[in-house]
């Protein structure tokens, strides 16, 4: 017998890398945000609270319900904007679904960095809107819209709109179209149908829409920092300067175990309303 | 009909408002001007700027060897990883799985602090070699998703025929479950390939201050002023994208009717 088989070696190799690289850092965020800060070192092997306790502090407060406004008017419009976008290409044929979904994905596999410096050149004083409505006398001076939070709301909407159209393209698409039919059979109108039928039944998918775009956009500091001209600080803006300006290591780890815990939340959420539409489909 | 033109409308509305900020890029890299929006001519002076500019290019080639590297590492060690999760049964399997899903659910910032303290923590130097480990570190949970998934579709008894007939674990390996699984592992090294090249976020912590890649400089080139090489330059990654994009495609539709 082989003394290293490839069953030995194929699950050492797996568990290695995913302690090392996974297990680890994930402990080091925990730990670190118990320790205290040092000047040289980044960290003193001395447990306090304080850090959580800064958090407290309303000058992080405000930059996080910023941040959450932000991120919520972003996921928002994100739904707003995909769900009558899946809508309307769930009754299209099969490879007409293919081809809309691939141009969703195309800009998605793209630079999002190159895309977000694309809206530059849209939204800037001479940029490309002002010079059509200008042209077409619709406003007679630019509009200020680059470095405001409508700059940064563009941006996120539309780097994380794939996010949200992919999820729920596919709960649109499962639905048993028989529902819809005996909707209307029993007489319910379009809107009914919809709020009763369509979107509950759809709710997991916008659950993890909502999920994959709230996150992603807490932590994306580089859209805000060139699209808002840094003056809209996000949650990730703030880790960032912890980590690479103030190098207060510590506080910048109490912030991402935050971060962490919003995700845990959510998705606990989203795994609830599973459930839950389970039971009601089984009953 | 009325609505139907109106829904195919927003669809268009849709698609433009992913679409136009690309195009105006591509349609700007051909112009004759400098900061001014105004349409001044055709040129090309901005890709003869590119090709002059080392410093770009070096950050370029930087990213490409990351990228490759690390996709292919990824590609291997999720490969073997999914396997043994699919074959073997061994206590902390579930372990291991909450694991990978950990880092498939992370904010990236976050990965990429953890990873920072990670390598400060074992006194490596911030270059080359920790931008790669990162790489691989994100790449490796998609593979190990997509390649999992293409197992669970693989018939279980042609493994166990094989073992009845005498083959070992690594002939298994090399001639049932390699063959099949092919088409996920091409998937999932450009899915890897795209993800390093377009990581911002993790890569800003761990890249360091002596090792140039691409998303990097191109972050302080806006940061300092747009200029149209910019233009010229992401052209050329957004063409390079759709080819991938295309590839890939044609791949798992192949797979899909297979």
């Amino acid at each position: 017998m082989k003394i290293l088989s490839f069953k030995y070696f194929s699950i050492a190799l797996a568990s290695v890398w995913l302690i090392i690289f996974t297990l680890f850092p994930n402990f080091f965020i925990l730990i670190v945000s118990f320790l205290e800060r040092d000047e040289i070192n980044f960290i003193k092997p001395v447990a306090t609270l304080d850090n959580f306790k800064t958090l407290a502090d309303p000058i992080f407060l405000s930059i996080f319900i910023k941040s959450l406004y932000l991120s919520s008017v972003t996921t928002l419009l994100c739904l707003i904007l995909s769900y009558p976008f899946v809508l309307i290409t769930s009754k299209f044929t099969e490879n007409m679904k293919k081809i809309l979904l691939l141009l969703v994905i195309i800009p998605f596999w793209t630079s999002s960095l190159i895309r977000t410096y694309a809206l530059i050149t849209i939204l800037k004083a001479n940029g490309v809107i002002n010079s059509l409505l200008i042209s077409l006398h619709i406003i007679d001076a630019p509009m200020n819209i680059l470095y405001t939070d409508v700059a940064v709301f563009i941006g996120l909407t539309y780097t994380l709109l794939p996010f949200m159209i992919i999820p729920l393209f596919v709960s649109v698409d499962n639905i048993d179209y028989q529902l819809i039919e005996a909707a209307y059979d029993l007489g319910a109108g379009k809107i009914r149908t919809l709020y009763s039928i369509i979107i509950p039944l759809t709710l997991p998918g916008i659950i993890a829409g909502c999920v994959l775009v709230f996150l992603p956009s807490l932590g994306l500091f580089y859209i805000p920092d060139i699209l808002g001209g840094s003056k809209s600080m996000l949650i990730g803006n703030l880790i960032k300067n912890q980590f690479l300006i103030t190098m207060n290591w510590p506080l910048g780890s109490s912030i991402s175990i935050l971060l962490n815990l919003v995700l845990g939340i959510l998705l606990f959420i989203y795994y609830k309303s599973l459930r839950r539409l389970n039971k009601i489909v089984t009953d | 009909m009325k609505t139907t033109s109106l829904k195919i409308f927003y669809i268009f509305f849709i698609l433009l408002f992913l679409y136009i900020p690309i195009i105006t890029l591509i349609i700007y890299s051909f112009n004759d001007a400098t900061y001014s929006t105004v349409w001044s001519g055709f040129t090309l002076k901005w890709y003869r700027h590119l090709a002059e500019n080392d410093q770009l290019i070096n950050a370029a080639l930087n990213s490409l060897i990351v990228a490759i590297l690390s996709s292919t590492i990824a590609v291997f060690l999720g490969t073997i990883t999914s396997v043994a999760l699919y074959r073997y049964s061994f206590y902390w399997k579930k372990f291991l799985y909450y694991l990978i899903f950990i880092v498939l659910m992370s904010p990236d910032i976050v990965m990429g602090i953890s990873w920072l303290m990670l390598f400060s923590f074992f006194n490596l130097d911030l270059g080359f070699l920790t931008l790669l480990l990162s790489h691989i570190a994100f790449s490796f949970p998609f593979v190990a998703i997509v390649i999992y998934s293409r197992l669970r579709g693989l018939d279980k008894y042609i493994v166990e025929a094989a073992y009845d007939l005498g083959a070992g674990d690594f002939i298994i390996f090399r001639y049932i479950i390699f063959p099949s699984i092919l088409p996920a592992v091409i998937t999932s090294w450009l899915l890897s390939f795209t993800l390093s090249m377009d990581d911002v976020l993790v890569s800003f912590f761990v890249a360091g201050p002596t090792f140039d890649i691409l998303p990097l400089r191109i972050y302080s080139m806006v940061k300092l002023g747009v200029k149209p090489d910019i233009n010229a330059l992401s052209a050329i990654i957004f063409l390079f994208t759709i080819i991938i994009v295309v590839i890939t495609q044609l791949i798992s539709w192949d797979k899909k009717r297979g």
